[in-house]
């Protein structure tokens, strides 16, 4: 489904992503892990349009998105979480997911607010709760979201990414900022969303053991590269992963 | 040659007075984070005392230097930072620059008032005697002192600082903390000692270059400041607020070409008129749409921000139901008695005041909207208001059309030229678009606004009664009370329903994360084009029920001046909503009617009031009268908790 070929950034001096090859196939869920700096945030914000590579190509079920802007992408079903918080201080946590389903409905227009028929339909609600549901936060749901602690933001982003149905998800670091406990539970949350949504996936992240349990196969990024790839215990027994996370020769 | 050289030099003053506060935006910028276009405000202060003491108390020169340059300028610096800037999140933008405006609109007015009015033309140089012609250059293009200490002066600082910035360990430090406070600390550094530090060095370096600059008569008017820190903005922004020696070579490129273009052109040509007053504009325009530094400039940049939780709660919004009640009925009660005594016993002045600051809340709505709502800063909501109100007056004037058809009509005009702005800023953001809405208003207001065609030349437009079919002028006829409250009523709903509909979402979530915002798929350049079409079109109407209301519409009427103005009441007494535009249109009025009446010295405080407001806004960002008002809400909550011995239930549980 999502296809990236030779993609190339630079920032100054530094390669950040160094012709990186990757597939993500329909409903797989894939982790791409790596040492700080490896790159992968980077290959997020090329895959996602927020930053423009320098060179290489992505497809989205074999037609190329690479010149579409964010909001193009997103509506073609990409959904993404955020390592540092990009979540909407002032809204309430409903409204977070309904800012997102509203993108997708013809309704959202202004004369249709300025008549007072600007509020989300009962459809769009029930979707928003079996969401908040699922992620567990239907108590906070009318809570400005600046009201809330980091590991409730992050299942913020994670609901409002997961509410319009994307067929990708790109999820950024889920368990950074989070205790162990937290951890684990949004490991468990993450994988049956997936698997209950059929949702191809690609998530980075630093906790092992959260990728062991969410992942179908990991690819390790390291300096811009990919150096090596294939399930979760073939991965970890290489030498070059070793040697990048290690140091080890 | 040497008739260049004669028109040339001249402009050698200008362009270094630009370049010593283009060197301070960019030393400011790259040492503290902010872009301080109150910069000039802290050089003013300085000039200020300087004069005060040496011409008002005799001081030595030397004395009033030291007093002046050496405690005040870091003192101001130092309390800058302790006060204000520091209490701003790095990431609130809009506050960053709020705050800048407010000091440079609010300190030139204040210091008068408190002081005397003042005449810094006469204060002594320091270096060179002004009057003294040194050498000449060619033969016979005279070089006196001041030619001497503007360029003494660009040159020195210009050379220290770059050693201190690239070569000390200071430098260094000041930079780190910026990019990154907390991996200063790291490396054992006070960050915030050092923060302060820059605030100190940066005092100093505006204090010298007010006082060095006061007697070469470039920069002695409070008024002058603004249009030379527009020069020196658009200077620095061609450096992209990164290099010293380019900002300041560009400035004085700017003062020279001008003067020059000033000496060949001839006088009574649209060039000379129109676009040479708009030279540092249009630079400042071509900086911001090309310079691709300029783009980014607010980002953060801290790679260890990211465990950041977002900041606290502004305010909890959920309120008791008797109390949300009680707000409504004494609203409506309100509403109802203010109404009836407009229409009955209100006093002519009164009434007409009133009416005013209704008007005043039209326009106030649409900051509203841009910036409460959108959280997109524009500094052309008047220049915008202006445009309705002489596309009006000249329908009325060239086709007879009625004031009030064409008054709709210019605020179509407003929305579309506040759509064009939109759209030719959209790679901007923050900073950048807030320069490019100012550039937009000066650029308005020196070339267009004046122009015969469109204000009818200095004079202005004077409405004529047959313009208009009731008889709305006279004071006590109710007809314009009656039209100004309906378009208010209609103005503020349609504002809340926008606010509280889908579009009133998206534009929430595009200022709380633009990306966040369009990685959910919102479209966020049309909804940018679609935010400012509206308030262009708020604007607009308010603009012509003032020029209804004035009876004369002036070119300097709409100005840059009163944009900023705008901004600054509207954010101090609440820009999250409806009723904060009507508190701030009313409160304007309320408190200039007030001035009147007060001791003649005082009466330029009005908007020295407001901008000392909007210094608040720092710490509350939901504006005084916002604030204010949830207080009371809570101790109203209180008491009726209280008394019924309900359990108190918290509307917002906070962070573990
Ligand atoms: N906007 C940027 N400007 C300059 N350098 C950047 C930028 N974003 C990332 N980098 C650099 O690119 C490299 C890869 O960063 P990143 O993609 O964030 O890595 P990861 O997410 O794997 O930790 C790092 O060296 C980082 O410093
Ligand atoms: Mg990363």
């Amino acid at each position: 489904m999502l296809a990236v070929r030779g993609l190339t950034k630079q920032f100054g001096a530094t390669l950040a992503v160094a012709g990186v090859d990757l597939d993500v196939a329909a409903g797989e869920s894939v982790g791409l892990v790596g040492p700080n700096g490896a790159g992968k945030t980077t290959l997020f914000n090329c895959v996602f349009g927020q930053v423009r590579p320098d060179a290489g190509t992505v497809e989205l079920d074999g037609h190329d998105i690479g010149r579409l802007p964010t909001w193009r992408r997103a509506r073609l079903g990409i959904g993404r979480t955020y390592q540092r918080l990009e979540v909407f201080p002032e809204l309430a946590v409903r409204d977070h997911l309904v800012v997102a389903l509203r993108v997708h409905h013809r309704g959202a227009r202004l004369w249709r607010d300025l008549l007072g028929l600007g509020a989300p339909t009962r459809e769009e609600l029930a979707e928003v709760d079996s969401v908040l549901d699922a992620v567990g936060l239907s108590d906070r749901a009318d809570v400005p979201v600046a009201a809330l602690g980091l590991g409730a933001c992050r299942l913020v982003e994670l609901a409002r990414a997961v509410v319009t149905k994307p067929r990708l998800l790109l999820a950024d670091e889920p368990s950074s900022g989070l205790d162990e406990h937290e951890t684990g539970e949004l490991a468990r949350l993450l994988r049956s969303l997936q698997l209950a949504r059929g949702m191809g996936m690609l998530l980075v992240e630093h906790d092992l053991a959260m990728v062991e349990a969410v992942v179908d196969r990991v690819v390790v990024m390291d300096l811009g590269r990919v150096v090596a790839s294939g399930s979760f215990h073939e991965v970890m027994g290489a030498r070059a992963v070793r040697r990048a996370y290690l140091g080890a020769p | 040659m040497e008739q260049l050289l004669g028109f040339a030099v001249p402009g050698v003053p200008y362009g270094c007075a630009y370049a010593v506060f283009a060197v301070g935006l960019v030393l400011t910028y790259q040492t503290t984070g902010v872009f301080n276009v109150g910069y000039g405000a802290q050089a003013y202060v300085s000039a200020f005392v300087f004069a005060w003491l040496v011409e008002d108390h005799a001081w030595p020169v030397w004395a009033a230097f030291v007093c002046a340059v050496v405690i005040v300028g870091p003192g101001l610096g130092l309390a800058l930072d302790r006060f204000l800037f520091r209490r701003i999140p790095s990431s609130n933008t809009t506050a960053k620059i709020v705050t800048g405006l407010s000091l440079l609109v609010g300190i030139p007015a204040l210091l008068p008032v408190v002081f005397g009015n003042q005449n810094l033309v006469g204060a002594p140089s320091i270096v060179f005697n002004p009057d003294t012609v040194y050498f000449h250059l060619g033969a016979d293009v005279p070089v006196n002192g001041i030619y001497l200490s503007a360029v003494l002066l660009t040159v020195v600082m210009l050379v220290v600082l770059v050693l201190l910035l690239r070569t000390t360990r200071l430098g260094l430090e000041m930079r780190a903390a910026v990019e990154s406070p907390r991996l200063l600390e790291l490396e054992g550094v006070n960050a915030r000692r050092v923060t302060a530090t820059a605030w100190a060095v940066c005092g100093l370096m505006a204090g010298l270059a007010g006082v060095l600059l006061a007697p070469t008569e470039v920069t002695v008017q409070a008024q002058d400041y603004v249009t030379l820190m527009v020069a020196a903005i658009a200077a620095a922004a061609i450096a992209a607020l990164r290099s010293m020696p380019v900002a300041a070579v560009v400035a004085v490129l700017i003062g020279v070409v001008s003067l020059t273009a000033q000496g060949y052109l001839p006088t009574s040509s649209f060039w000379y008129s129109a676009a040479l007053p708009a030279f540092p504009f249009l630079v400042l325009v071509g900086a911001l749409l090309f310079v691709p530094g300029l783009r980014h400039l607010d980002e953060a940049k801290d790679p260890l921000s990211s465990v950041d939780p977002p900041p606290p709660p502004p305010a909890a919004r959920a309120r008791r139901r008797e109390v949300d009640r009680l707000v409504r009925t004494g609203f409506f009660v309100l509403l109802f008695a203010f109404v009836a005594s407009m229409l009955t016993w209100m006093p002519p002045t009164w009434e007409t005041v009133m009416n005013q600051g209704m008007a005043y809340s039209v326009v106030f709505l649409s900051v509203t909207l841009l910036t409460g709502t959108a959280g997109q800063l524009s500094l052309a909501q008047a220049t915008l208001a202006g445009i309705a109100a002489f596309t009006a007056g000249q329908l009325a004037h060239h086709l007879g059309l009625d004031f009030l058809l064409g008054g709709a009509l210019g605020a179509v005009a407003a929305s579309l030229v506040a759509g064009l702005l939109a759209i030719a800023s959209l790679r901007l953001r923050g900073l950048g678009l807030a320069l490019m809405t100012l550039a937009a208003a000066l650029l308005f207001d020196v070339a267009i606004f004046p122009a015969q065609a469109v204000s009818g030349g200095t004079g202005g437009i004077t409405l004529k009664p047959g313009w208009l079919p009731l008889n709305l002028f006279a004071p006590n006829g109710h007809a314009y009370f009656l039209v100004v409250l309906l378009v208010l009523v209609l103005c503020t709903g349609g504002v809340a329903l926008v606010q509280r509909g889908t579009v009133g979402r998206f534009l929430t979530a595009m200022r709380g994360s633009e990306l966040g915002a369009a990685g959910v798929g919102v479209n966020l350049p049309w909804q940018r084009v679609l935010a400012f079409t509206l308030s262009g079109a708020l604007a607009g109407m308010g603009g012509a029920l003032l020029a209804i209301q004035q009876t004369v519409i002036a070119p300097g009427e709409f100005n840059y001046q009163l944009s900023l103005a705008f901004v600054v009441i509207v954010v101090t007494t609440g820009v999250g909503t409806v009723e904060g535009a009507i508190q701030a249109g009313i409160g304007l009025v309320v408190v200039q009617q007030l001035m009147q009446y007060a001791p003649q010295r005082l009466q330029g405080l009005t908007f020295v009031l407001f901008a000392l407001g909007a210094l608040a806004y720092a710490a509350h960002p939901e504006g005084i009268v916002e604030l204010e008002k949830r207080r009371w809400t809570e101790r109203a909550e209180r008491v009726l908790t209280r008394r019924r011995r309900a359990p108190a239930t918290p509307a917002v549980t906070g962070r573990p």
